[in-house]
């Protein structure tokens, strides 16, 4: 029942603002060597019709044989989002037509699906949302239409049937969404956690991953719903947003001027940037389900559920919280590093070889990511090992070589795949670090000035940088300051006068400061010690 | 033991292939000729005579060589066209799939194969299996061979016809909801609907898939047997397959169901009569009839109907024209070829079933129908359950009417569909039965019996049925 305040604001409608409420359909392609219902590959491209036999084909006589590594893998999202798997599945027929779907009825699960329940979170402007779930279910894929175009009036359509019978969870979510932002949040959560559970790839463009949305709009403040259109045809997180607010706007424009929403299926057109609806033809409205007679109900046993429960990988919001606590970075730097697991094993591996894990969390989020995202690689396929970035680390913290060396370094390593030392070796970059080799520099700085030592003897300690500085300028840069430091504080001058009695600076604090503009490094790190 | 092959029985066939008293290629060869001979009588759509002389010359070659030779050596067999043999055409007695060959062939293929069967042509059959008599195949009706102005029965009327006939040692069907326990009885052969689960339906062009079971026609009880043994068993290609254990031992006393239901009103006098001959002499020697209820019987062609062709509706949706079979020629678009690729692909039976069971599946309707069928049918099969607490096997009628004349009920769908009106209940329950000649009319038209058991034994109601066989002779 609508109250009196919402209907008189009903019938001024332009003067009324109004809230989207969005649900969304997701389907993702599960990673199953095999199809769901029988043998054939279930990979991603092969020449047309390659993956096929009887069974995806639909032929007379075939029949479907539950994959139970796809029951498994849907188990795997359902526990994963704290659904509930039932004990008792049942596989639907959706009866409708088209030239894609070789039997004329996809098998899916209707009243009676593997999975119920569930949410996912999402932090939408630094407050967390859940987002409810309603159902998981298993179902198969449809095959491909090809229209050529230009082909004319003769125009033939081909049918690619690789993809039919390619295993699918349905993820259908409440209508708890309430802009294109928190779609793309969640989209890209759940983009996350299927990649976590390592069973699907979250490839959007290459339709392992889709999104169908229900949209209604409702003035501000009320309850009921509105009467919602299906947007589809989206390829990609931005594509969804987009057609969202497309759609948001147009219901809002049509009912704020005295329209009515019309419940239908509308076209997100990418390249024209807006939604059609599509002809009333091609919807089928009545699918007709009823159980699949050709598989038994599905039982999943407790002690099934439970092996998949204790079989699950650790999800992105409880590593973050691990990474933060267990290697003492910040909480930014673990959301960033859990973003995709790949990254947050490639930062475990690297801080295995290199204890400071900000360090290492620095390099990745800045070098690692800066370069990933210039070339559009993949984290697994870096060409930089994290063994490899750790030694490199390494050799920054013992002062083998300086922070902006380090990065020339790292180019070549991306660059060559060869390991640092051989890099840093090869071509004479090391610092001077060794105190064969630092000695004779500081003793040559001291002979040539022997004012400035006695005017800090007399108390000017600030001098101090001024030898640094200058031990620096005869090695081209190449010294490294820390040492220089330590050696000069080592020596006579600083027996009377240095900072002795101060508190020692640790050579992390000093590596951070190190990090940096190389040319502020020796006032920079005199400042620090006086 | 007469000197046409056509005349012998599986065992005797197997027997002098073994000894070489006869060769492989002969049996098949005068199988051939007597097929060549009763064309009119319209058994086959294709008849295989290349590929069965090809595995009979096969099965010869390996006796010559000292090879073991299956249990079915040499015994020609006549499949329903609905079973796919690789590389054979399968119509289904339907001009949608005229010319369609299949890639890959039926489990009960393989397995007869292996068993040294010979298959000496693809049977005809009402339209994808949807009729009763056989004058539903788009390559006209199949004829009874003890009137040829009669039917079959169906819908594996050519597979009964061809056994009946000589023109096959023994054949397959498939039983939906009493395609081959009525033509058996029309025709007075041995026919036996195996339990759902017992036989493979890995290339049984599907029907009602919860209710399609392959089954086997025989001359004799121990043909059948000797099929159904080999057919039989597990099949992962086949989910609802069932692994089974063996068999309870049969006790020597049976206590066979009276099921007073199916002696009622619109049965025929002379069959209640046979039937009531046949219930005495199974107490002659030591078994006891008893009478049994089972209540829902007056609902069994309803709920069948509502069931086997909402499960048609969807299975024969695959026939589209996109990817086998007709295709209409120049079709404005795609819905146009649709329609008119189903509207000249299919006869008027298969139709009017893809819309009652379309009808019956659509929003608003399917709790009315469906749901409720599904309801009723479990009640069926519970009063089945209940009256196995107390006997051992029910002993029925196969049909309420001896073999009636071609065209007679064509305009009549409601009256055809009563002639299954003692079979159907069985599919649904999921039950093996088996229809076994009891007597004659008057008009000498044959008379079945139909012995239905509990489910996974089909030896049980087997070894009753051999019972009945051996008092008639």
């Amino acid at each position: 029942m609508r109250s009196e305040n919402e209907r008189t604001k009903a019938m001024t409608p332009q003067s009324v603002t109004y809230d989207p409420v969005i649900g969304l359909e997701v389907h993702a392609q599960l990673l199953t060597d095999a199809k769901i219902f029988c043998g054939c590959k279930a990979a991603y491209g092969g020449a047309p019709n390659a993956h096929t036999c009887p069974v995806c084909l639909g032929l007379p006589g075939a029949l479907p044989v539950l994959n139970r590594r796809a029951v498994e893998f849907a188990m795997r999202m359902i526990l994963a989002v704290g659904g509930t798997v039932r004990h008792e599945a049942i596989f639907a027929r959706k009866n409708y037509f088209y030239p894609d779907l070789p039997k004329g009825y996809q098998i899916s699960q209707y009243d009676q699906p593997l999975g119920d329940g569930g949410s996912v979170g999402i932090i939408d402007a630094g407050v967390e949302h859940r987002i409810g779930l309603i159902r998981i279910h298993l179902e198969e894929d449809a095959g491909k239409s090809f229209h050529p175009e230009n082909a004319g009036d003769d125009a033939t359509s081909l049918v690619d049937m690789n993809r039919c019978g390619v295993p699918l969870i349905e993820i259908v979510s409440r209508p708890d969404i309430h802009s294109p932002r928190q779609a793309g949040l969640y989209l890209t959560r759940l983009k996350q956690i299927l990649e976590y559970l390592e069973i699907c790839t979250g490839n959007m463009e290459e339709g392992a991953l889709r999104c169908d949305a229900n949209v209604s709009i409702r003035p501000t403040g009320t309850t009921a719903f509105g009467t919602r259109t299906e947007v589809k045809n989206m390829n990609s997180i931005r594509g969804v947003e987009r057609a969202l607010a497309y759609e948001i706007e147009r219901q809002t424009r049509l009912v704020q001027s005295g329209g009515t929403v019309v419940q239908e299926t509308m076209l997100w057109d990418e390249k024209a940037q807006s939604a059609h609806p599509m002809r009333s033809k091609e919807e089928s409205s009545d699918y007709r389900y009823f159980p699949e007679p050709d598989l038994l109900p599905l039982r999943v046993p407790a002690e099934w559920i439970q092996t998949v429960r204790s079989s699950l990988p650790e999800l992105p919001q409880t590593r973050a919280k691990r990474l933060a606590t267990q290697y003492g970075i910040p909480a930014y730097d673990a959301a960033v590093l859990t973003d995709q697991k790949a990254l947050a094993d490639y930062f475990e591996a690297t801080v295995k070889g290199f204890a400071d894990a900000k360090k290492a969390s620095n390099w990745i989020m800045t070098e690692v990511l800066r370069i990933l995202k210039d070339r559009a690689l993949d984290v697994r396929k870096f060409p930089v090992t994290p063994a490899s970035l750790a030694e490199l680390l390494g050799m920054i913290d013992q002062g083998t070589i300086s922070a902006t060396m380090a990065k020339e370094v790292f180019e070549t390593m991306v660059a060559s795949g060869r390991a640092a030392t051989d890099i840093v070796v090869g071509s004479g970059l090391a610092q001077i670090s060794g105190d064969d080799d630092l000695a004779p520099l500081i003793d040559a700085v001291l002979a040539d000035n022997p004012g400035q030592i006695e005017k800090y003897k007399g108390g000017k300690t600030q001098l101090f940088g001024f030898f640094v500085g200058e031990t620096m300028k005869r090695s081209k840069g190449r010294a490294n300051p820390q040492r220089v430091n330590d050696e000069g504080r080592d020596r006579d001058l600083q027996q009377q006068h240095g900072p002795g009695a101060r508190p020692r600076p640790s050579r992390r604090n000093c590596g951070r400061a190190l990090v940096g503009d190389h040319s502020r490094i020796p006032g920079g790190v005199c400042a620090r010690f006086d | 033991m007469t000197d046409s092959p056509t005349r012998w029985s599986v065992a005797e066939t197997v027997e002098r292939v073994e000894r070489g008293e006869v060769t492989a290629a002969a049996a098949t060869g005068a199988h051939l000729t007597r097929i060549e001979e009763r064309r009119s009588l319209n058994a086959y759509i294709t008849v295989m005579a290349d590929q069965a002389r090809e595995q009979a010359a096969d099965i010869d070659r390996k006796r010559a060589a000292g090879e073991s030779l299956g249990p079915l050596a040499g015994v020609p067999l006549a499949i329903k066209d609905n079973i796919l043999v690789a590389g054979v055409p399968c119509t289904c007695g339907s001009r949608i799939l005229r010319d369609w060959i299949p890639p890959y062939e039926a489990t009960v293929i393989e397995r007869l194969r292996g068993a040294g069967a010979v298959f000496v042509g693809k049977s005809n059959c009402d339209e994808f299996a949807m009729g009763s008599t056989t004058e539903n195949s788009h390559y006209g009706p199949s004829r009874n061979p003890h009137d040829p102005e009669r039917v079959p029965g169906g819908s594996s009327g050519g597979s009964a016809v061809a056994v009946a006939d000589f023109q096959a040692v023994a054949g397959l069907g498939s039983d939906t909801g009493g395609s081959v326990r009525l033509p058996a009885a029309l025709c007075g052969v041995v026919g036996l609907k195996p339990t759902y689960g017992a036989v493979s339906r890995w290339g049984l062009v599907a029907f009602a898939s919860s209710l399609d079971q392959i089954g086997v026609f025989g001359r004799t009880v121990a043909d059948t047997k000797a099929v159904f043994d080999v057919i039989r068993g597990h099949d992962p290609r086949d989910s609802t397959s069932m692994r089974t254990n063996g068999a309870r031992p049969a006790p020597k006393q049976l206590t066979i169901g009276w099921p007073e239901e199916y002696y009622g009103e619109g049965l025929d006098a002379e069959i209640r009569h046979s039937l009531e001959q046949t219930a005495n002499r199974l107490k002659d020697s030591g078994h006891k009839i008893i009478p049994v209820s089972l209540p829902n019987s007056k609902y069994t062609i309803a709920v069948y109907y509502v069931i086997c062709t909402a499960e048609a509706s969807s299975n024969l949706a695959r026939y589209d024209g996109v990817k086998y079979g007709h295709r209409a020629d120049s079709p404005d678009d795609l819905l146009d070829m649709y329609r008119h690729t189903r509207a000249e692909g299919f006869g008027d039976e298969v139709k009017r079933r893809i819309l009652l069971g379309t009808y019956v599946l659509s929003a608003g309707y399917y709790d009315a129908y469906y749901g409720t069928a599904q309801k009723v049918r479990t009640l069926i099969a519970d009063d089945f359950t209940r009256a196995f607490a107390t006997v051992d096997c029910l002993l029925t009628p196969t049909s309420p009417t001896c073999a009636f004349k071609l065209g007679e009920k064509m305009d009549d769908p409601l009256a055809m569909y009563l002639s299954d009106i003692y079979t159907t209940s069985i599919n649904l329950a999921g039950l093996p039965a088996v229809s076994v000649p009891c007597g004659t009319s008057k008009g000498g038209l044959p008379i079945g019996a139909q012995v239905i058991g509990r489910p996974f034994e089909e030896h049980l109601i087997l070894s009753v049925a051999e019972e009945i066989e051996k008092h008639r002779r």
